[in-house]
């Protein structure tokens, strides 16, 4: 019967998972979670009420949201392009390591970059492409494919890991959140300092992988140079 | 009521009504169709944070399922804002150049100086950041004073609904903790992890959040639930430190979340965007960088957190 209680975890495994309404899903685990429990539904909502009335501090992201907006209506977005469209003679891995670590930087600083279509499609990729034919000529297309999912991953590594560097950041609030919610008194900027080693880690991490995609990249081009020859 | 509980209330009032400013702008487009559902939502929402701590929770909690309602019978849209046109932001980013920056990043300096330095609590610290790199914003782009209210509902809307869901999923917690849901997954995961194994436990806590995520693509969610069933009771009651798991326990599971088609909006979306002929081509290039990652998680929390 113990068993029973996990009901609650499947229904969001699933609900997740075919794309249900998530907060119709989370809400429905929860009640029926109780429910299977033996708590009343009085209970029930009680105990919803006032984890979600102290767990408000999760939702406290909005209050930056007015800031964000008015820089982006006054061109931060256009002034990141034209930082990053500045990189020139770099390598293919450079350039993706470049941007992951500008990225990074920016997660960091809540500076909401809008990602793959504003920056991967438009700059990134184009830029990655071109560095690529600029230095092996033309590149077949499985190297071209592989470049894009390279370009498409730079932005995903540097938004993922710095992100709760940043104190307002929803994944912060969401960790303070869970864990004052059972007992344990951590604040945000204690979560956001200690997310500082894993972003920079993940920057490192991100140059690896560029790099060895600029050796792969010379290996497979200078192998066929040489058929050719 | 404590001073830095009346600030708080305070931050809380203004989101609330930053909710009711979304709502609002619902129920001038008169070309959605479920505009008045939609600003419900908001309106409830806005009376939770406004109301809800001098009422009984109970109330809240019916406003809680009533939110739900809605979102589940698909009644909650995005309504038309005053989005800035392509033209509009280039001309203004070429007359402000790089001193657009600067809002946003006072916006965290601010935090981090005023949790440290002042004595109103580090959550009390996010709004005051907020406050000041506002007052930064207008004096830097001498935007006027109600485009604080335009753009900032405009990116509210943009979040939409699910910008309530950590909120949502720490109250799922709270109902699993006092069910008991936790105990049950650790005793079912004290099979696996012998007694005082640190290491072991380690690993379990960070793959069992990369594997939850892979399966539900949603880090946010494989957080509330195994860090209450596996983190607390095989981690954090055994001594590590709850900074320490609760910070890279999440981070673990977004190495989940970049092999996983379930994310369909980091991994799957962007290659229909970049036109691959290989759709899961996002997803082979982060493949060995998240298996490093969490290889390196696990390394990392054992280190610091113990």
């Amino acid at each position: 019967m113990e068993l029973l209680k996990l009901v609650g975890v499947l229904i969001v495994v699933v609900g997740f998972a075919l794309k249900k309404d998530t907060i119709a899903t989370v809400v429905v685990a929860g009640v029926v979670t109780g429910l299977v429990a033996g708590m009343s539904f009085m209970d029930i909502l009680t105990t919803l009420g006032k984890s979600f009335i102290t767990q408000r501090t999760a939702t406290l992201f909005v209050l930056t949201l007015p800031v964000i907006g008015i820089s982006e209506r006054y061109g931060l977005k256009d002034k990141a392009v034209d930082f990053i469209s500045g990189i020139k003679n770099a390598t293919t891995g450079r350039i993706l390591a470049l941007y992951q670590t500008i990225r990074a930087l920016a997660a960091a600083f809540s500076l909401r970059l809008g990602g793959h279509p504003q920056f991967v499609r438009p700059l990134i990729n184009p830029m990655a492409q071109a560095a690529a034919e600029a230095k092996f000529g033309a590149v077949d297309e499985k190297t071209e494919d592989e470049i894009k999912g390279y370009s498409a991953a730079s932005e995903n590594f540097g938004n993922f890991f710095a992100q709760n560097c940043f104190m307002g950041a929803s994944g912060t609030l969401l960790i303070v959140t869970t864990l004052v919610e059972q007992g344990y008194q951590v604040d945000a900027l204690q979560i956001a300092m200690m997310s500082i080693p894993i972003a920079v880690v993940s920057v490192l991490v991100g140059w690896v992988h560029a790099m060895m995609l600029d050796r792969k990249l010379k290996a497979r081009f200078a192998e066929s140079g040489k058929k050719e020859a | 009521m404590t001073v830095n509980t009346f600030i708080a209330e305070f931050f809380y009032c203004i989101i609330g009504v930053i909710f009711i400013l979304v709502g609002l702008k619902t129920l001038r487009d008169s070309n959605l169709k479920t505009r008045i559902t939609t600003a419900l939502f908001w309106f409830i929402l806005a009376f939770t944070f406004i109301v809800g701590p001098h009422i009984p929770y109970w109330i809240t909690g019916l406003c809680v399922i009533a939110i739900a309602v809605l979102t589940a019978f698909n009644r909650v849209h995005q309504s038309a804002s005053d989005v800035p046109s392509a033209e509009a932001t280039r001309t203004n980013a070429n007359k402000m150049g790089y001193k657009v920056f600067i809002p946003a990043l006072s916006l965290a300096l601010v935090a981090v100086l005023a949790a440290t330095f002042l004595p109103f609590g580090a959550n009390n610290a996010i709004g005051i950041s907020a406050a000041v790199a506002l007052i930064v914003a207008f004096i830097v782009t001498k935007a006027p004073a109600k485009s604080a209210v335009t753009d900032g509902s405009r990116l509210m809307d943009n979040v939409g609904t699910v910008g309530i869901l950590p909120q949502l999923l720490a109250a799922l917690g709270a109902l699993f903790t006092a069910a008991g849901v936790g105990t049950v997954i650790a005793k079912g995961v004290s099979a696996i992890i012998p007694d005082g194994a640190r290491l072991i436990a380690v690993a379990v806590y960070c793959i069992g959040m990369a594997l939850f995520t892979i399966i539900m693509g949603n880090g946010f969610a494989a957080f509330s639930v195994i860090t209450v069933g596996i983190g607390i009771p095989f981690l954090i009651m055994q001594g590590a430190n709850p900074v320490v798991v609760g910070a890279l326990g999440l981070t673990a599971g977004y190495c989940g979340t970049l092999l996983t088609p379930m994310a369909a909006n980091f991994n799957i979306m962007p290659a229909a965007l970049l036109e691959t002929k290989d759709k899961y081509v996002i997803i082979k290039a982060q493949a060995p960088v998240a298996i490093a990652m969490l290889v390196i998680h696990i390394i990392l929390m054992y280190i610091l957190a113990f």
